[in-house]
Order: structure tokens, then C-alpha cells, then sequence
């Protein structure tokens, strides 16, 4: 399975997501933000950094790359994506997913492992977790408190497109704990936490068994290529 | 500061000739009288202005390492052929590179940023991260890792919250927004950095042997071309004038000196170079940093033993209204200066292009050992470049110890009350470990990312940081930095080997192997002959601890004028060392993990309670001498880490420093809530010591280790066959508490809340 891997100028986790995809038995591909060409991936993640600087607003000149053209156009029709961090503000910004991600509640960068509860599993990067599993995947990021209309709350939550959330500590003041959100189709996921690090035993997060060994976020990349084999 | 010219009325060599009396000023722009008849006899007639402005600027403390010169040689003299057989590059360049084998080399450095840091703790603190890594990048290396070492005031001074947030902000914003794992670093309280915090930055690299490259310009018709941010007024001066003036609260304000910063240029310019490596389109490349354009014009040219011709006119300004001697002297960040043959300058442009990186071709290289800068039409730089980046004064200042060291020396410990009661020692424990040294850290490292890369197999509050090179073999390496400015004051020699100790200590518990030293040594003016004798003292201390260790020191930084009026930082030589480790899945961890482990103290510990941490915090003291230095000892227990680690004996390794083996036994079992049960008596009656000292002594040479009872024999077996004292100590446990016979029993989830309360408490 092609996975592309986009990099913008500034982006900073294209590497990590391209390891991560290879450790899940695809191949990566990188995709430049200024190519239209997405040279017949399969799936695409939009990975974590500070596309353009996150100058004007996170995500907001990303959103206007000349890759994210074709990939909107692509993802209304299926084409699975996940955005990481910036790739969730990114989608955002796209109009792929709605609300917004705004500063941290306690104004700081934060990095930490978090402990995250999938409430949904019947998307293309969700599908190989149980339902309500809690899972440990390092989050890191400055502007990642998840904001959005009561009214677009509402239809989150009735339309159950609210894919992960946080679990025992809230750590940026989002929304209804909202970590991670999918699209109505389940082929665009986005979430603040980065799957990308919780890959490779001795560099993911800490677990109660031994320290830096947690790898949850390996299932993310398994589940796209389980459902692009069976599609 | 300049006068402000228009364009067209410059400062030429011409006008130099004809009016060779007029007034300049050279004491404006930091010169001594004899520096600038120096100037005059190297040139044969004054300096132009832009002339005065380069030679002021690189020949400032800061950058011509006048005063410590002559103190650094020692650092490549004291050496045996053993120690610097894998060095490929040494002292003098950007930074030193080592061979860590495999084809791999690793490229590092500490550098201050201490001045800026106080005036504008966010900018000054952030560019200090864009600074070092300019370094690193230049060498031909990737960056891979970043450390902070920050020296504040004290925590309950209102200013030292201004500094705090500004740099722990300023990091936390360049760093992250680069992609470099933040790994470790050092964060202490101290009221004589009240006025003079200190900001060091490392930075860490990997590199190919074949993609080594040097910041020299020999090709003659080699193109001289400037790329990545535009020049603008930032910094101007600001090497001359903030590095080598003390801060006086009467002074005119300083803050337009410091430079901005702007990450995401950095890490367009850090891929974009990285793309130009793999071409192969660059024959020199020097990045501009301190001194700008005067540093990397005259450092390529007088490196490559060459010269060069420059148009001035040809840099890409962000403000129109800049001198020439501006934007000779601007600071501004993410530039760099690449030396590129004619046949590669399409290649050039395009990878440039790519990435949307601006530049301009200056100049070219020229045979004659000459740089001329013209702007326009008009000569307004004619100098042997080697006069300018090399060949500037060297003093050897007056010395003399300190008036008050003897006394100072002569107030031990000694008739200091020491607890005896067990609820007096835990009372004493709690304040310890939850003083603002020694308290988690953790307010301040999570806002630093530590998994960007995916590399990162060791990082704070682990002893040292630990970063996988290559993904294939799992080769790494290791860092960590220390040094005690407490010790430096009772001694600098023995001050400036306790840190070295430390961190040669620190690198070994991860299960690497030294290789390599830095440092940033920080001290007050060097006009000072009692500060010249610190810096002598310390110098001389890390040069003859490092030949004794057998590793060689590659490369640092000096930071002078440290002080608030009169009034000197300690001497604070933080000292960096680098390990290398064949398998990083090797790595021993500092916390405990699992129950049931026996605990081991290795060393001999000493009622050794000068100058520690129980001294600072329960009586307020500094005096005595701190505690011996022991690097026989040191080497010998390393070896046996590293066979241990080897053998896969160790769940776990953890030093012994400050705040001795009570607040190690607090970090090891409250890192990942695993409980202990531990006695003290036998260690007490062993080594003669006050209950005090065993908990708080903060001898040298010891590491508090946990194994597995399947492999106690052979580790026992293996110390006592190595002569390194063992004593058990007690076993990890399932009950999350830590027990210390006949003192105090803690639940580890109270320890643990009240050493993270301290620093959101002080800067929430």
C-alpha cells in the first residue's frame, strides 16, 4: 500500500509518520505541498509541524498548498487522510473537518504522554482498536484546545464523529474533551495526539510495563492498510 | 553606535588616506587605544568605518577570545594520541567532530547566550537555540538533539519570573517550532545570577565522514553567495556591545541589540542546506551568527588562506536605510554563506529555489590573501583578512586569587547542627527535595517536544540524554551537561572537574561510553585579576581532569562579564560530555521499574557537606571546600557500568549528585511509582558518617543501581573483582511508598506531588 507523507516547509513529523507507515507494513511516499501530484497513494497523512511557519493562523496557508487542492478533492471522494496536530488543524482549515483548535487553556507548548479513549472504530485509521479502548499517545502542541459552535457540538456528538478523546486530564481545554474527530464517511480523521511517535518500542511514550515501550499508535497505520485491503 | 550616512556618502579607503587624523570612534565600539593603533600599523593608514566596524566587532572579547586564549590552548595541548584519534575536526571550528565509528561521526557544542537572555529573555533565549544549531549545521552535520542549561536568580525574586517565563518561552517556541528533540539540560536558583542569568544551549548533530564539511573559502572564482533571511538592524553591535559590557542599571537601554528570531526560516535553511550537502554544491560554508558578515567573511577567506571580493550592494536588505557598517555588523538571524563553484551554480539555485530560500551572490573567491568589500563603485574594505578573524590581541591579564577564599575556605560544615532525630532528618528531606533546585522539573521540560525524530531513547529528567543515530544498527549517542557554581566558588580547579565528573558520570549510568567534552565556561569580567584567577584556576582543572579521563575536549565557548555591577557570577564552567553507545535498545534507565530488585550504592561515601545542597537549603551556607574530586575512581566505575550494561545486568543506574543518595532514592522511586524498602544503618556504621552525611553527602563517585535477583551474583561478583565498594542498600517494592528505616515511611504519589508543586507554585 502508497502511503503519502506530505511536507510543507516547516513541517516536522513527515519523517516519524513515513517510519510509521513502514513499520505498519506500507510504503511511504513523500508528497511535496507544492506538487498537485499525489502519484497514486492509497491514503495520505498530513503530518505534525508548523506548516508555513503557522504564520496568520495554524494550518490557514497550508490549507491554500497546492497539494491540499487535490487532496480535498480527493478526500470528498473517499481517499483516506489523517491529519496529525498541524494536519488537524490543516483539515480544519480545509473545511474537511469543522470547529477549530485555538491556544492552550494554560497558554504554554505542552508534551506529554496522554491517555486517549477511541469512540470510534468504523473509520479507515480506526478500525483495527476495540471500541471505548484507552490508549497512550504522546501529544504535543501550543495551540491544540479544540473550539466549536454549540450547534456543530451538538451534531459531533448525535452524529457520534467524535473519534478520540481525552481521557483523566484535558490537557488544552478542548471542548467536550475532544481529542480527534472523523468526517460523516470515516475517511478523514484528524487528532491533536501523534500516533507517529507510539510506533517503536524504546522511543513511545511510557506504560505501566517499561518505560518509552508504548506502540498504540502503530493500529492508526495497520487500520488504513486493513481497509484499503479490504475495500 | 555609527553615525547614521547617507548611501552615498560613505567611508571609503580612499578618504582614509587623505584624511588620516580624523576622529573615530574606536572607544564607542569597545576598542583600547593600543587596539587601535594596532589596526592603524596592520593597514598602513586608519580604518575605514566598515573597516572599524569589522575589526571592533571581531576583535571584542566575544569573539577573538582575547583574554582566554591563552588559557584554552592547554585544551589541545594536554591531550595523548589515544584521545584524539577519533577526533576528525578539533578546537577552532564551528564545532568539533567526533568519530563514533560505523561511518558515522557526531558533531556538538554549548554556547552563551547569557546577556541577551536578561535584556530579552524570549528573543535572546530563542536565537540561542537558532545560534548553536547554525553551528552544528554548518559542519555538514543534521541536527538531531538540543540541551538547555539556565541559571536564574533566586525563585522568589519578582524579576527571575520575568526570565523564567521569557526563556523557558523563547526555547520552548524556537526549539519545538525546528523539530529537535529537547532531551535534558539543567535548571538552577541562585542570587548571584540575579542580574546575569545564564543561557547555554547545546546542540547535536550527525553526519556521513564523507559530508564533513569546513567553513573555508580557497578556490579562487568560487562564489560567494549569502542566503536565507534578509538583513536587517537587528543585533547590530550586539556582540561587541552586549557581550563585553556589564550590565549597570544606569546605561542608556540596550534592548534594540538583540537579535529575533524566526524558527521557521531556520528550518526551511536547515533542510535546504542539507539538500545542498547531498549535492555536493558547496566547498565552504560558514554560518552567520555573532559579528555577521565581518565574522563570515574574514573567518572563510583567512581559512581557506585565500581572499575575497565582495559587493556590499548586493545584500538582500529588509530595511533600505542601512550603512555598510550596518549591515557588515548586523546580527540577524537564519543567514548562512555558502562558497559555491561556478560549475554548481545552477544546481545551487535550483535546490535554493526549492525551497523558496532567498540569496544573492556577493562575490568571488580570490587567490590574493586580501578581502575587499566594495559598495557600489567605492573601496570601503581593503584588510588581510587573518588580521581580523584570527590574528587579533591575545592578553595574558593579571591573576590573583581572591582576598576571601582562604576565609571562605576555612568556613566548613563542620560546627554546622546536623538532625539526629528521625523526624528532624525527614524534615529535613521534604525541604530538600522540594527546594527549587532540586524539585521536579517538569513545568519547565514539558514544554520542550522530546519525540520529535522518533530517536529518542533517554531524555530528561533521565541522567543523561540519549538520542539512536542510525536506525539500521541502533547506534547512538549520549549526552550530558552539569556544573555547580557553588563548588566553582570554593574552587574553581577542583569546580571545573566536579562538573566534568558529573556529566562523564551521568553518560556512563545510561550505558555509553565517554568520547568527547564541551563546555561553556561562564565567569565575571576577566578585567577582574580575582575572576582571571578563577578562570585559570577552572581551565586548567577541566584541561588536566580530561587528559585523565582520556577524552578530549572538541570544542566550546567562553562568556565573560557575567556580573551585576561589581559582582561576579560564581564560576559556572558548565561542562557537556558525549558518549557513544553501539546499541541504544542498551540504555539503562535511571527510575525504577519493577519490584523486588535489590538496591546498591556503589562508591564510598564521605561526610562530605560543603558547599552541598543540605548546606544551602537548611543552614544558608557557602564555604569549605567541596567535595574530592576522584577521577581514578570515576573511570573505574564507568568501566563497570559499562560491562554491566553490556551484560545486561542493570534494571537501572542513577548518580549521585546534589542532594546525595536522599534525592536520588526520591527521583528513582517516584519516577515510575515503584516503591522501596531501605536501610541505612549498615552504610552509616561502614563508612563512619553522620546520618546526615548518608543522606546528603554529595561525594563523587557513586551510583545508586538496581538488579534483578537473577543477576545479583554476577553483578556483586562483578564490582568487588573490579574493586568498586558495593553495599546493599534495600529492595524496590510493590507498595508505592519509600521506607527509610528508622527515619520515615512517604506514599510515593505525596513525594511526588510535592517535588512537581515547587516550580508551578514559584511560576504557574
Amino acid at each position: 500500500m502508497k502511503i503519502g507523507v506530505v511536507t510543507f516547509p516547516g513541517t516536522l513529523d513527515d519523517r516519524d509518520a513515513q517510519r510509521a507507515v513502514r513499520l505498519a507494513g506500507g510504503t511511504p511516499v513523500p508528497l511535496w505541498h507544492a506538487d498537485t501530484n499525489l502519484h497514486d497513494v492509497d491514503a495520505v497523512v498530513l503530518p505534525g509541524g508548523f506548516s508555513y511557519g503557522d504564520y496568520l493562523r495554524c494550518g490557514a496557508i497550508a490549507a491554500q498548498a497546492p497539494v491540499m487542492q487535490t487532496i480535498i478533492e480527493k478526500a470528498n471522494q473517499g481517499l483516506p487522510v489523517l491529519g496529525i496536530c498541524n494536519g488537524f488543524q490543516v483539515l480544519v482549515e480545509s473545511h474537511l473537518l469543522p470547529g477549530g483548535l485555538i491556544r492552550n487553556e494554560n497558554q504554554h507548548f505542552i508534551c506529554r504522554d496522554q491517555t486517549l479513549r477511541v469512540e470510534n472504530t468504523s473509520t479507515a485509521w480506526t478500525n483495527q482498536f476495540q471500541l471505548n479502548e484507552e490508549i497512550v499517545i504522546p501529544l504535543k502542541n501550543g495551540e491544540g484546545g479544540y473550539i466549536a459552535d454549540a450547534e456543530t457540538l451538538k451534531r459531533l456528538e448525535g452524529e457520534n464523529l467524535i473519534t478520540f478523546r481525552y481521557v483523566d486530564v484535558n490537557p488544552n481545554g478542548s471542548m467536550n474533551d475532544i481529542a480527534g474527530l472523523r468526517n460523516a464517511k470515516g475517511n478523514v480523521v484528524g487528532l491533536m495526539p501523534h500516533p507517529e511517535h507510539a510506533v517503536e518500542a524504546g522511543f513511545g511514550p511510557d506504560m505501566p510495563e517499561a518505560m518509552r515501550s508504548g506502540v498504540d499508535g502503530l493500529k492508526f497505520f495497520t487500520s488504513v492498510i486493513h481497509s484499503l485491503v479490504n475495500a | 553606535m555609527l553615525n547614521k550616512k547617507t548611501a552615498t556618502n560613505v567611508d571609503t579607503t580612499k578618504e582614509a588616506k587623505n584624511t588620516p587624523d580624523k576622529h573615530q570612534p574606536w572607544k564607542e565600539l569597545g576598542l583600547k587605544l593600543e587596539e587601535y593603533d594596532e589596526i592603524k600599523t596592520i593597514l598602513g593608514r586608519r580604518p575605514t568605518s566598515a573597516e572599524l566596524a569589522m575589526y571592533s566587532v571581531m576583535w571584542s572579547e566575544h569573539c577573538s577570545y582575547k583574554s582566554s586564549k591563552i588559557y584554552l590552548r592547554q585544551f589541545g595541548e594536554k591531550v595523548t594520541p589515544e584521545m584524539t584519534k577519533n577526533l576528525m575536526v578539533g578546537m577552532g571550528e564551528n564545532a568539533g567532530v567526533v568519530d563514533i565509528g560505523e561511518g558515522w561521526a557526531v558533531t556538538f557544542k554549548v554556547e552563551s547566550h547569557n546577556h541577551p537572555s536578561y535584556i530579552e529573555p524570549f528573543q535572546g533565549a530563542a536565537t540561542g537555540v537558532g545560534g548553536i544549531v547554525r553551528d552544528i549545521l554548518t559542519m555538514g552535520a543534521r541536527p538531531i538533539a538540543v540541551m538547555d542549561q539556565l541559571r536564574f536568580g533566586a525563585p522568589e525574586n519578582p524579576d527571575t519570573r520575568r526570565v523564567v517565563d521569557g526563556v523557558v518561552a523563547g526555547i520552548s517556541f524556537y526549539g519545538n517550532c525546528l523539530g529537535l528533540p529537547n532531551i535534558g539540560g539543567e535548571t538552577v536558583f541562585d542570587k548571584v545570577y540575579q542580574g546575569n542569568p545564564l543561557v547555554n544551549a547545546l546542540s547535536v548533530g550527525a553526519l556521513r565522514h564523507e559530508d564533513l564539511k569546513l567553513a573555508k573559502a580557497s578556490n579562487p572564482g568560487d562564489l560567494v553567495i549569502l542566503f536565507g533571511a534578509r538583513t536587517g538592524a537587528d543585533g547590530i553591535g550586539g556582540v561587541s556591545v552586549l557581550a563585553s559590557e556589564t550590565f549597570d542599571s544606569t546605561g542608556p537601554t540596550k534592548r534594540p541589540a538583540v537579535q529575533v528570531g524566526d524558527p521557521f526560516a531556520e528550518k526551511v535553511l536547515i533542510e535546504c542546506c542539507l539538500e545542498l550537502y547531498k549535492a555536493q554544491v558547496v566547498a565552504g560554508i560558514q554560518d552567520l551568527g555573532g559579528a555577521g558578515l565581518s565574522c563570515a567573511t574574514s573567518e572563510l577567506a583567512s581559512n581557506g588562506q585565500a581572499g575575497m571580493r565582495v559587493q556590499l550592494q548586493n545584500v538582500l536588505l529588509r530595511d533600505d536605510s542601512l550603512t555598510p557598517e550596518e549591515i557588515l555588523m548586523s546580527e540577524s538571524q537564519e543567514r548562512m554563506m555558502a562558497i559555491v563553484p561556478k560549475k554548481d551554480k545552477a544546481a545551487f539555485e535550483a535546490i535554493v529555489n526549492k525551497w523558496e530560500v532567498e540569496y544573492s551572490i556577493l562575490g568571488e573567491v580570490i587567490k590574493e590573501p586580501r578581502l575587499y568589500i566594495n559598495w557600489g563603485d567605492e573601496e570601503i574594505v581593503n584588510v588581510p583578512p587573518r588580521t581580523v578573524a584570527h590574528d587579533g590581541p591575545v592578553y595574558d591579564r593579571p591573576v590573583a586569587e581572591p582576598k576571601y577564599q582562604k576565609a571562605l575556605n576555612k568556613n566548613t560544615t563542620k560546627n554546622l547542627e546536623k538532625a539526629e532525630t528521625p523526624e528532624e532528618l525527614a524534615t529535613q528531606l521534604i525541604q530538600i527535595v522540594t527546594s527549587p533546585n532540586q524539585a521536579s522539573k517538569n513545568y519547565i521540560t514539558d514544554q520542550y517536544d522530546h519525540y520529535v525524530g522518533g530517536n529518542t531513547a533517554l531524555a530528561m529528567p533521565d541522567d543523561a540524554g540519549m538520542v539512536r543515530v542510525d536506525e539500521t544498527s541502533s547506534l547512538g549517542i549520549a549526552i550530558a551537561t552539569d556544573a555547580n557554581g557553588r563548588y566553582g566558588q570554593l574552587d574553581p580547579y577542583a569546580g571545573a572537574q566536579l562538573a566534568l565528573a558529573e556529566a562523564y558520570r551521568n553518560v556512563a549510568t545510561s550505558g555509553a561510553v565517554p568520547a568527547a567534552v564541551t563546555n561553556c565556561l561562564n565567569f565575571g569580567s576577566p578585567e577582574n585579576p580575582e575572576v582571571m584567577w578563577q578562570f585559570k584556576q577552572a581551565t586548567a582543572g577541566l584541561a588536566d581532569g580530561c587528559l585523565e579521563l582520556g577524552i578530549p575536549v572538541t570544542g566550546g565557548n567562553v562568556s565573560f562579564y557575567n556580573q551585576t555591577g561589581d559582582v561576579a557570577i560564581h564560576p559556572t564552567p558548565v561542562v557537556g560530555v558525549l558518549g557513544v553507545i553501539d546499541d541504544v535498545a542498551r540504555r539503562i534507565p535511571s527510575g525504577w521499574q519493577d519490584a523486588g530488585h535489590n538496591i546498591y550504592l556503589l562508591g564510598t561515601t564521605e561526610e562530605e557537606l560543603d558547599g552541598s545542597v543540605w548546606s544551602e537549603v537548611i543552614h544558608d551556607h557557602l564555604g569549605g571546600l567541596p567535595p574530592k574530586v576522584k577521577l581514578q575512581e570515576e573511570l573505574k566505575l564507568a568501566q563497570a557500568l559499562q560491562a554491566a550494561s553490556v551484560q545486561g545486568l542493570l534494571a537501572s543506574a542513577h548518580d549521585l549528585s546534589e542532594g546525595g543518595l536522599a534525592q536520588a532514592l526520591v527521583e528513582s522511586t517516584t519516577r515510575f511509582n515503584v516503591g522501596a524498602r531501605v536501610f541505612l544503618d549498615e552504610l552509616e556504621e561502614k563508612n563512619k558518617i553522620s546520618k546526615t552525611a548518608v543522606l546528603f553527602s554529595e561525594t563523587t563517585a557513586r551510583v545508586l543501581v538496581t538488579v534483578g535477583r537473577e543477576d545479583d551474583v554476577k553483578f556483586v561478583g562483578l564490582c568487588e573483582q573490579r574493586g568498586i565498594p558495593i553495599t546493599r542498600i534495600g529492595v524496590t517494592d510493590t507498595e508505592p511508598t519509600l521506607e527509610i528505616q528508622n527515619i520515615a515511611s512517604w506514599p510515593l504519589a505525596t513525594l511526588k506531588a510535592a517535588s512537581e508543586a515547587t516550580l508551578p507554585e514559584l511560576f504557574a
